[in-house]
């Protein structure tokens, strides 16, 4: 039995596809604006990673910011709830999961079972989200991958005065003209990042078994700060790219509406 | 007697100098990045245009983000208090002064003497400050000093959906690319700025006769979104908005000389 999860955000779409409860495919893809089409490129690419085709999937379902708007599918269900399926599959005992994407921030509380208990959330201000990263990468000249490795080597990182993301490039450049070192400027950043991330964690409560999802799960210097912040291991979900697990969460519910084993 | 306000902002630096009768001369230019020099250089500007040199100045008063780092003033003053002093000199019935500059945006409840009664200010999130238009000046590629009468071509403004500068950027260029007009775009954009300042106004609650000071008190698309969603008519106080700072600095200094001078005897 096959069965599709497909997960359309703002910047990124994602699907996986399962084979009897195993991924046999995992597709990632920057979005475009128009919710169906990215839908079935992230799909059509996933499939002929698999060697399938759309009629060989028993079942779809659909989850993020353009869920509504995909045709092909049959259900939609909140990227949350997706989240919390995927991670607690991968991470059986998972209490709470950091997904920080490109343009919001969330923590979630799940019970035992992976259902959702409460979360919090940030997608009014671009601090504290990927878009924060993306932004300051540009501005150093530097890829993304970059400017997680850089912190590791950074002897004074800088602390940044500033939140908000437009005046924090105020505060680079100043600090760039400066003479100081990308390294301490990168630190700096991730660790300004990590802080944002940390209060809206702490908002909802601190859980000890947590892991970390989404694009900024890759950015190994915002992971380093986040656990020293918060002292706790932060896990990163095995088997699958850290964005994807609101799609695998929502093939594992796809898997489930067949009556699939558990 | 001759003295001078000078307020060093983080984007610009302004100067004003006065004597019994009034404004003697002001300037306004973009501030580099040290404090001490665009002090210095507008000092000087204002003082060539006035036909005078620094030592004629009796007394100045320093404000605003950069006061601390001005070598040649008696004293400083913090922009709050510099604001009040100007608008009751520009106008005594003014009741409450909103200050948007590059980097904030202040609200100011002030008495019948320009005293500050109580203030709140916003200097923590670009949004709802000058620095908003800016950016999306740049988005819809127009000079920031067209982006105002952009905004009042507009017959049906569009409704910016993000509050945040950076996320608010990307909706302007994908309105753009969705083939929206650029009067609307801006009418929008100058509507969620008034939104923004008028929660800081209405959060310690809205007095008038009300006016504005500050650079974006130039642009009138945001007078006019402004007067709309708070309800009020705005005084508008000849000049320039933007000096205001310093001219209730001058102001403080001119009242400092005098009673220095009368406590000489």
């Amino acid at each position: 039995m096959n069965v599709a999860g497909c997960d359309v955000g703002s910047l990124t779409a994602k699907a996986v596809i399962l084979a009897d409860r195993k991924i046999v495919s995992c597709s990632i893809q920057r979005a475009t604006s128009r919710p169906e089409d990215s839908a079935r490129n992230v799909m059509e690419e996933a499939l002929a990673g698999a060697s399938l085709s759309f009629k060989d999937i028993n079942y779809t379902v659909a989850t993020g910011y353009g869920r509504e708007r995909i045709p092909f599918i049959n259900d939609a269900v909140s990227e949350i709830s997706c989240h919390g399926r995927g991670a607690q599959w991968l991470i059986p005992g998972v209490q709470m999961i950091i997904d920080i994407g490109g343009q919001d921030c969330k923590a979630i509380k799940l019970d035992r079972d992976g259902r959702v208990v409460k979360f919090a959330t940030n997608d009014k201000c671009a601090a504290g989200t990927g878009r924060f990263l993306e932004v300051m990468a540009k501005l150093l000249g530097i890829s993304l991958d970059d400017l997680g490795t850089l912190s590791s080597k950074a002897r004074a990182p800088l602390d940044l005065a500033a939140a908000c993301t437009i005046w924090a490039q105020t505060e680079v450049i100043h600090h760039l003209n400066n003479g100081m070192g990308l390294e301490d400027i990168a630190a700096g950043i991730n660790q300004a990042m990590a802080k944002r991330v940390a209060m809206i964690v702490n908002g909802l409560g601190l859980e000890r078994n947590v892991c970390i999802t989404g694009g900024v799960a890759k950015n190994e210097g915002v992971v380093a700060y986040l656990e020293k912040l918060l002292g706790v291991k932060l896990k990163r979900p095995p088997k699958v790219d850290p964005q994807a697990i609101g799609a695998l969460g929502a093939a594992i519910l796809a898997h489930e509406r067949m009556g699939g084993p558990q | 007697m001759i003295v001078a306000g000078c307020d060093i902002g983080s984007l610009t630096a302004k100067a004003v100098i006065m004597n019994e009768d009034g404004i003697v001369s002001q300037a306004v230019m973009r501030a580099g990045a040290r404090p001490e020099e665009s002090a210095q250089k507008i000092m000087e500007t204002a003082l060539e245009m006035a036909g005078l040199k620094m030592q004629a100045l009796a007394y100045v008063m320093g404000t605003g983000y950069g006061r601390r780092q001005i070598s040649f003033v008696q004293d400083v003053v913090s922009e709050i208090v510099c604001h009040g002093q100007a608008m009751h000199w520009l106008n005594p019935s003014i009741r409450m002064v909103i200050d948007v500059g590059g980097q904030d945006a202040k609200a100011i409840r002030v008495d019948e003497k320009g005293g500050v009664l109580q203030y709140v200010y916003n200097d923590k999130c670009a949004s709802g400050t000058g620095r908003f238009l800016e950016v999306m000046a740049e988005a819809l590629e127009v000079a920031l000093e067209n982006l105002g009468p952009l905004a009042l071509e507009s017959q049906d403004p569009i409704s910016i959906s993000n509050q945040c500068a950076v996320f608010a950027e990307t909706e302007v260029v994908s309105l753009l690319n969705g083939g929206k007009a650029k009067p609307d775009i801006a009418g929008g954009l100058v509507r969620a700025l008034a939104h923004r300042i008028a929660a800081l106004a209405k959060s310690i609650g809205l007095e008038t006769p009300i006016a504005m000071s500050g650079g974006v008190a130039k642009n009138q698309g945001v007078y006019a979104a402004l007067e709309k969603v708070l309800g009020v008519q705005f005084n508008r106080p000849e000049g320039d908005p933007q000096i205001n700072g310093a001219l209730g600095a001058a102001l403080l200094a001119r009242a400092k000389l005098q009673r220095l001078n009368a406590e000489k005897g």
